[in-house]
């Protein structure tokens, strides 16, 4: 990631979050049903940001990991909404060349008779671009 | 009462009895609903980034064919619901998106967030209402039912305004409408997995079966949900040993028209 600040503004633009209404209460991560799967907890992404750690963030994993499931934005007391912080690191990190999550050659083995088609639409929507 | 009705594409493939059940009730309790017409995929999920314009054209285009036939939009599945819903809420008060979503649709008529977007469960609630809904049953279901809202019915719940978010009750109302008991159980308005499905399966099973396991545990006899992929995931990765069934199946049941 060639401008490190630059790219922590643009997330900041595109998901429209004040990152420095956090208050640390870390209810977002307690709220999250994933966070065992995440190396950087939603509070951590909110606090990389707010301090220019963007770099681990962009490296790490966790971005996808997130459910899109909005618990943490309901619960924070601080209306912050960690989810929209993680879904524009995630989508910083997809729109490079390359770096897609999921790949069509992976579905085959992915997928069932039975699975809706709303899962596989969802699943590119989140992790390709 | 007549409507705009959104089915979207998984109702009319793996989750055609969320859709044929709630057209056949509908009609039972005196209600048109008419299919929107040339209506797209909503994308299956909402996109929080701002800057993601095209991923918006769609729902915004079904919002825009509710307005122009001077109806209030009704759709069923949970996730069309949530994605529609919110992009309405950007077109109404986010003004980056709506400038730009209305400069590339170019239509006569910008579009402003003008339509309501009720889903099937308001429209049983708010516009028939349960009361009435008991009325016209004819086949009570004497089971006992375990209500699961998933995220996308609730939340966020500033834009979605269904119901409490934490404490819902809707499902439940509908339940006891239709002759049968609710069952309350843990993580009922916590997710199911959701895309992960197809990513990582060991997250859906885990996140599922919590709730699938409440359940049973409290003599759950039947799960009902709205979403279709809520469906899938409590019952190929939660292992529900009870049927999951969509609520509009079981309300065509009780009506006397499945
Ligand atoms: S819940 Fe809100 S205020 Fe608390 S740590 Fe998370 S983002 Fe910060
Ligand atoms: S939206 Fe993502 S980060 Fe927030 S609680 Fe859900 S899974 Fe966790």
């Amino acid at each position: 990631m060639a401008n490190l600040n630059l790219t922590s503004e643009n997330i900041k633009r595109i998901s429209g979050v004040d990152a420095r209404k956090c208050m640390r209460c870390g209810k977002c991560t307690a709220s999250c049903p994933n966070f065992e799967d995440m190396e950087y907890h939603p509070h951590q992404f909110v606090y990389f940001i707010e301090n220019g750690k963007l770099d681990k963030l962009l490296e790490s994993k966790s971005v996808f990991k997130c459910l899109s499931c909005f618990a943490c934005v309901e619960r924070c007391p601080r209306q912050v909404e960690p989810a929209k912080l993680i879904e524009a690191v995630r989508l910083t990190v997809i729109r490079q060349q390359g770096a897609n999550h999921l790949l069509p050659d992976e579905i085959p083995a992915a997928i069932d008779e039975e699975m809706p088609q709303q899962a596989l639409v969802a699943a590119f929507r989140k992790f390709t671009k | 009462m007549k409507y705009s009705y959104y089915p979207g594409c998984t109702l009319k493939t793996k989750a055609k009895d969320l859709d044929i059940y709630a057209r056949s009730s509908a009609e039972a309790l005196g209600v048109e609903l008419v299919e929107v017409k040339e209506w797209q995929c909503c994308g299956g999920v909402y996109t929080t980034a701002q800057d993601e314009i095209a991923t918006k054209l769609s729902a915004v285009r079904t919002l825009m064919s509710a307005r122009d036939e001077g109806t209030d939009l009704v759709t069923v599945c949970a996730a069309c619901h949530n994605v529609i819903k919110r992009v309405n809420d950007d077109m109404r008060n986010n003004e980056y998106v709506s400038t730009r979503a209305n400069n590339y649709l170019q239509a006569e008529a910008p579009y402003a967030g003008e339509t309501r977007v009720i889903h099937f469960l308001e429209l049983l609630r708010d516009e028939i209402g349960f009361e009435n809904i008991k009325k016209a049953v004819k086949n009570p279901i004497s089971k006992k039912i375990a209500a699961y809202y998933g995220c996308l019915l609730l939340r966020p719940s500033s834009v979605m305004q269904m119901d409490n978010p934490e404490n819902p009750s809707i499902l439940e109302d509908f339940i006891k409408a239709i002759g049968a008991t609710p069952v309350i159980s843990a993580y009922r308005n916590e997710c199911c997995g959701s895309y992960f499905a197809v990513t990582d399966k060991s997250i859906a099973k885990r996140n599922s079966s919590k709730f699938v396991d409440s359940s049973e545990k409290n003599g759950a006899e039947m799960i009902l949900t709205a979403c279709p992929l809520c469906l899938y995931n409590l019952k190929q990765n939660g292992g529900a040993s009870v049927p999951v069934v969509y609520f509009t199946e079981l309300l065509a049941e009780a009506l006397g028209v499945k």
